[in-house]
């Protein structure tokens, strides 16, 4: 892989509540166009460090860099064209809840796009439909939907922009296995067709093996080991180990290669 | 510079065929410009003849292949090979997508209406829905009193130590403004009547005004209102955070009566410290009638005091107190149904404490003149 294939690189990232340190010189590599998993146990700072790359926290020390531009550096424009780019999907949705689904996927469209209204509906209940939601979502608040709609919708809200980069933090959880596959399946479709590169916090085992390209594990304070799964799997790390060769682990892969 | 990305759309017949040539960037920041172009074609063109030329398309997102993908879309086989010529890497895929997945529904408009029908419709609405919110409140205070009564029935269910807090955070902590604002009252009242009493040459009847004012309305008025606006907002939100939290349920299924727990410790505790604030509300009112009449009028504070005494009876003073317990009662009722109303959502917590204010301080102003009719016809 050479270096243009960097999407994202974060360098030797600390990150500090207090005197308790969650990551200490942190290294992490997203490339260009694959999913990239990354696991670790609770508590391990996974939501931390996606927020971090995302810029809604400052790191203690370290940086992030897109496209080998620093992300602390870059000016206030250049740091907006860069987030227009970007899809973030948040754990519970995070959906405007004075605002119908619709509203909430049209949002980033007027904030950024200059369109007729009638054709920003359309897409709006397209990136709806895309998600797997009927057309009757449109119109709801979010307070009226189920834990696992408001995460459609609010994939449909990340998705508006055709983004390049698609965060997505726990983005199966709650779902039910059903529900889950169809996400996983969705989110390669998307990835496949538009060339997204996806980070995606998850401890869905399933979707790890199903699709992920590369899985990257926080523990010890860093990113303990990035590889696909496959490699993950001979990792001889006690944790990695537990993770992968638990009850549960053994389960997934089981299902993966019966 | 580099050239700014747009869309182009070029399209010709050939042999019955409507053949569109699509060109340039076909992303969710271009296609704007094109829409009503494409919009046409869509109109105008048999959906079933309509050929589409991939090769010369640099850049497409869904948006764009949605875009163009209006034209074939109610075409009986919108993924037959016919519709599209050329190669792209991704073009086809998203088009095809984009029709399987998101053509069947149509987006549903609202129908608003305007004018004269929908301010009349909305009035009706508004009024319905405070009569169902009135009765709605009755129900609550009868289900309330139900619950106090089995508790008294029971007395070691009552929950002392929430009592308490509630009696501190709302009561005590509260006495400072309440007379501080007493005061201004007291003092505006006593500065209004001794400019308007002294044209008359009966300065000295602004004792028995501002006695008659403070001890019947405005100590215990004031108490009502900083009541109703600092705790009811406190009660509504501290109770209706927790119901989104699902804290509410939780009581429920753990055999805890939220009633018993959260709404009987607030009326408790508001209908005790109601008339206590109220009483030093009386009382900073009237200092602050003494300081005025002592610095405007010379009228000495020992002359004010013994004034007082001989006209104004002690019952003015019991017809204010009398009232100060209902308003507490009103307040904790209408602050904790609001809380306990409140649904899954951040909006629903707003708006709810927002009424929970202003429905307290409607009532209350409501009762203190049901009150002020009751006891004229009583003659106190």
């Amino acid at each position: 892989m050479s270096e243009a294939d960097d999407l994202i690189e974060v360098r030797s990232l600390k990150t500090a509540f207090g005197s308790h340190v969650i990551h200490d010189d942190l290294n992490l590599t997203v490339r260009r166009g694959e999913v990239l998993g990354l696991v670790g146990g609770s508590g391990t700072g996974k939501s931390v460090l996606l927020n971090t790359i995302i810029g809604l926290k400052q790191p203690d020390a370290g940086e992030i860099y897109f496209n080998n531009k620093r992300l602390g550096g870059m000016t206030d424009d250049e740091r907006i064209a860069l987030q227009s780019r970007w899809g973030v999907l948040f754990q519970s949705g995070a959906l405007f809840s004075s605002l119908s689904v619709r509203e909430n996927v049209m949002a980033p469209l007027r904030e950024h796009i200059d369109m007729p209204d009638d054709l920003m509906i359309e897409i709006a209940d397209m990136k709806i439909a895309l998600t797997g939601l009927g057309p009757e979502a449109g119109p709801k608040l979010p307070a009226e939907l189920s834990g696992g709609m408001k995460k459609r919708a609010g994939l449909a809200r990340a998705l508006a922009l055709d983004p390049d980069i698609l965060f997505l933090d726990e983005p199966t959880a709650g779902l039910d296995p059903i529900g889950a596959a169809a996400f996983d399946e969705l989110i390669l479709e998307l990835k496949e067709a538009l060339g997204l590169t996806v980070f995606m916090v998850t401890h869905d085992l399933d979707s790890l093996y199903a699709i992920c390209d590369r899985v990257a594990v926080l523990a010890d304070k860093k990113c303990a080991a990035v590889a696909p799964i496959d490699e993950l799997l001979q990792n001889d790390h006690p944790w990695i180990q537990e993770y992968f060769h638990g009850p549960r682990g053994r389960a997934a892969s089981a299902a993966r290669r019966g | 510079m580099s050239r700014q990305p747009s869309a182009e759309l070029a399209s010709r017949d050939e042999d019955g065929f409507t053949v569109l040539t699509p060109r340039g960037e076909w992303t969710v920041e271009t296609i704007g410009a094109i829409a009503s172009e494409v919009r046409e074609i869509e109109h105008r063109a048999d959906h079933g003849k309509v050929v589409i030329e991939l090769n010369e398309i640099e850049r497409i997102d869904t948006s764009g292949a949605f875009l163009l993908g209006r034209t074939i879309y109610e075409c009986a086989e919108p993924n037959g090979d016919w519709h599209y010529r050329g190669d792209h890497p991704t073009a086809r895929k998203l088009i095809e997508e984009t029709v399987e997945r998101a053509m069947n529904c149509e987006p549903e408009m609202d129908q608003g209406r305007f004018g004269f029908v929908r301010a009349a419709e909305r009035v009706g609405l508004g009024l319905e829905a405070a009569w169902e919110e009135a009765i709605s409140t009755f129900a609550f205070l009868g289900k309330t009193l139900i619950v106090f009564a089995s508790t008294v029935a029971r007395p070691w269910r009552f929950r002392v130590t929430p009592i308490f807090y509630v009696m501190e955070e709302a009561g005590v902590n509260a006495l400072p403004i309440i007379a501080v604002l007493s005061f201004f009252i007291g003092a505006v009242v006593a500065f209004m009547g001794a400019n308007l009493l002294e044209t008359f040459g009966a300065s000295v009847f602004t004792v028995e005004l501002v006695g008659l004012a403070v001890l019947r309305e405005f100590g215990v008025l004031i108490t009502a209102i900083m009541l109703a606006g600092r705790s009811d907002s406190a009660f509504t939100a501290a109770i209706g955070s927790m119901k989104m939290q699902q804290e509410i349920d939780a009581m429920k299924v753990l055999g805890i009566d939220p009633f018993e727990a959260l709404v009987i410790p607030r009326v408790i505790a508001c209908v005790i410290m109601a008339p206590l604030l109220a009483f030093a509300g009386v009382l900073a009112g009237l200092l602050g009638g003494l300081l005025v009449c002592w610095s405007a009028l010379d009228i000495s504070p020992a002359f004010f005091v013994s004034r007082l005494q001989d006209t104004i009876d002690i019952s003015h003073f019991w017809v204010g107190m009398s009232k100060a317990p209902i308003f507490g009662l009103i307040i904790a009722i209408v602050g904790c149904k609001q809380g306990l109303e409140v649904g899954g959502d951040v909006e629903s917590l707003g708006r709810n404490v927002t009424a929970s204010v202003v429905q307290s301080i409607f009532a209350v102003i409501i009762v203190d003149a049901m009150f002020a009719m009751m006891y004229l016809e009583l003659g106190i």
